[in-house]
């Protein structure tokens, strides 16, 4: 679904592109930098010891998950100065692209990435033979992942909107619900293989985040009903 | 095997040199542009010259011209509206190299995973004797030093006898080195490549189809790229040239010697653009003195290059304006004007006799195209292949390479706007590729497999 919004929506426009390819490229060097903490936090630690390992993870996903949430927030910066520069050089004075698109765009960018990492290697793994879950783990495994990486990837889409909409209009709560509701889905994946735990709520927060970026972009339940009713 | 790499080693002499100095050629013309600027005042016309505007955002790009030599200065407000018009088609020159080199990427990561002929190490290139299944890792980093050594001393023996032949005219020898090496290309590494690929996915195919094949895919493939075709056909077949030259260099490589290269040649590219003496320089300043494209064999261009309406000397090259241009090499981005719609409009412009640049004067707006040398492409396509083969982290270190080669591109475009001067297209990406690369091999697999393997997400 990720993959079709792109399609539909971003890959008209070069412009845009650009923009999800940077905010690709945020989310990656984020992930790197948080790596390299939990890299030499393990390696400083007792490799022997479970309890340290399961905490350290635990750590570094958390200190992963403020690192996502202030690069994007340096992204968000630079968008800014570039819309800036756009808008002085465009010839009638406006910016070929708003905020708000960049920001719908910047999340697209950063859920594509984030779901191609946590995908991609189960993707290759899941064409060759094998039987999931041989060792007694989940059968389910392979379906709540991709599952998960949906959601995950609507997430950061919705997030980047409410993100940059907090930032634009001096919200500083709408941007700590962000930080909150990231450290919620995170947190919560950690119920796994309890799916339950973390498919459900992470959807119930998906579908609030839908509706509150939907209604920050400008819609409401009247533009739903009418866009509903003309196609039918 | 090895004897057949051995007599095609030195077949493919021309090709190293050919796709090594692509890279090192800069590409572009220095500005035509500049002359034309100040000919022509606010108009339609300002639209056409992308003047590169000032840095801001991602869009700035493309536009650049280079700066040419004693270039009338413009005006600032000739500058306002140009750098208007940079913005806005700057970012579609942006996609319109993008697109080519992430399906250059594509298919070399889609041969490297699926055929295993080009991951076994069958031989060595003479042109890297040294062998790097040494014990020790002192040896080896020797070992590749070296090997980096001569491979770049080969391709600065051959960029500058390039170089030289172009300033004392030897058109016809240049012309016919670039046939010979483009053959070998098409025809025998197609060969090899679809005989691996049939192997791999055990078609048969009996030796009359396949040759009625490979002649078709050859000849139209020589006649598109030295003469003239449809510009799409012509970059499909740029990108499969660039696509198999990567894999050759990929198979035949060793490992370390590889990546020092890469470093090696990204350094080289800098400096032979930059610095006055270098020979991609020399090539390009050359070029435009004479008024000349550089060969269309060794460069990538996305929109179509000369109209018929044109009133300067190049419409004379525009047949062959492919070809005219000298192996400038890659990476140098230069800004031609490019389209078709261009035509009707050629009459309009002020003609610029004086600018020693083709013609770029015919920019209509939104065919200004963006050229790229096939090298570039060929060592873009070289590191993320390498990232797919030799990773153990596999998708993931290739994915990440791959947005860093193309975030380096977006950058390095920004800079073409800025400085609007030909510029190596290798440095910026090829760093960011190798730091993305080591990085996310050695630091984030760990993490990202413990991640996946407690299915915990971030």
């Amino acid at each position: 679904p990720a993959f079709g919004l792109f399609l539909f929506t971003i890959a008209r426009d070069p412009l845009r592109i650009i923009i999800l390819i940077a905010g690709a490229f945020f989310w990656l060097v984020s992930l790197l930098l948080s790596s390299l903490i939990w890299f030499i936090a393990v390696k400083a630690s007792d490799p022997q010891d479970e309890r340290l390992q399961k905490g350290l993870l635990i750590f570094g996903v958390m200190f992963s998950v403020l690192l996502q949430e202030a690069f994007r927030f340096l992204y968000y910066k630079l968008l800014r100065k570039a819309i800036e520069g756009l808008v002085a050089l465009s010839e009638d004075g406006c910016s070929p692209i708003s905020i708000q698109q960049m920001a719908y765009v910047a999340g697209v960018g950063f859920g594509l990435m984030s779901g191609a990492f946590s995908m991609i290697n189960l993707l290759a793994d899941a064409l060759g033979p094998g039987t999931v879950g041989i060792h007694g783990d989940s059968q389910l495994y392979f379906l709540t992942s991709a599952f998960m990486t949906m959601v995950l990837i609507f997430l950061h889409t919705f997030w980047g909107i409410l993100f940059f909409h907090g930032c634009e209009h001096r919200r500083w709560w709408e941007i700590a619900a962000v930080i909150i509701m990231h450290l919620t889905v995170s947190g919560s994946s950690f119920c796994n293989p309890l799916y339950v735990g973390s498919l459900v709520p992470s959807y119930l927060l998906m579908a609030a985040a839908a509706a509150w970026a939907y209604l920050l972009s400008g819609g409401s339940v009247q533009n739903l009903r009418r866009f509903l009713l003309c196609k039918c | 095997m090895i004897t057949f790499m051995n007599n095609s080693d030195s077949e493919e002499e021309p090709c190293n040199e050919r796709t090594s100095l692509m890279s090192a050629e800069s590409p572009p013309v220095p500005s035509y542009q500049d002359g034309l600027q100040a000919s022509e005042t606010g108009e339609a016309q300002a639209h056409r010259k992308r003047r590169a505007g000032s840095s801001r955002g991602p869009n700035n790009i493309a536009g650049g011209e280079v700066s040419g030599s004693g270039v009338p200065v413009r005006e600032s407000a000739l500058e306002n509206e140009e750098e208007e018009l940079t913005l806005k088609y700057g970012a579609k020159h942006v996609i319109m190299l993008f697109v080519p080199v992430t399906l250059c990427m594509i298919v070399v990561v889609a041969t490297i995973k699926s055929v295993r002929f080009y991951t076994e190490k069958n031989g060595q290139l003479i042109y890297t004797p040294f062998s790097e299944d040494t014990p020790s890792v002192g040896q080896r980093l020797l070992n590749s030093v070296l090997n980096t050594i001569i491979m770049i001393s080969v391709i600065i023996v051959m960029t500058v006898f390039l170089v030289l032949l172009y300033k004392y005219r030897c058109y016809k020898f240049i012309h016919g080195w670039l046939i010979l090496s483009s053959l070998m290309l098409l025809f025998l590494f197609t060969y090899i490549y679809l005989g691996e690929v049939l192997k791999t996915y055990n078609v048969a195919m009996d030796y009359p189809t396949l040759f009625i094949v490979i002649w078709n895919f050859g000849a139209v493939g020589m006649i598109c790229i030295h003469w003239k075709g449809p510009l799409q056909l012509q970059q499909a077949y740029l990108i499969m040239i660039s696509a198999l030259m990567a894999l050759v260099f990929i198979k035949y490589l060793p490992e370390w010697s590889a990546w020092v290269i890469l470093g090696a040649i990204s350094i080289y590219d800098l400096m032979a653009v930059l610095c006055p003496k270098g020979p991609l320089r020399m090539l390009v300043e050359t070029a435009q003195e004479r008024n000349e494209p550089i060969f269309p064999a060794l460069i990538y261009s996305s929109a179509m290059m000369w109209t018929v309406g044109m009133a300067k000397p190049d419409t004379a090259a525009r047949g062959p304006s492919q070809q005219t241009w000298d192996a400038a090499e890659d990476g140098r981005e230069h800004l031609r004007s490019p389209s078709h719609a261009e035509s009707q409009m050629s009459e309009t412009r002020s003609p610029v006799p004086t600018r020693p640049v083709t013609s770029l004067e015919e920019l209509e707006e939104e065919e200004r195209g963006v050229k790229l040398g096939l090298g570039d492409f060929i060592f873009y396509s070289v590191l993320v292949g390498k990232a797919a083969a030799t990773a153990s982290g596999d998708w993931n270190t290739t994915l990440a390479c791959f947005v860093a080669i193309l975030i380096g591109l977006c950058l390095t475009l920004l800079l073409l706007a800025v400085f609007k001067k030909a510029l190596p297209a290798l440095p910026i990406s090829i760093t960011f590729g190798l730091i993305f690369y080591f990085s996310t091999d050695n630091l984030v697999r760990p993490f990202m497999d413990t991640l996946a393997s407690h299915q915990l997400y971030i």
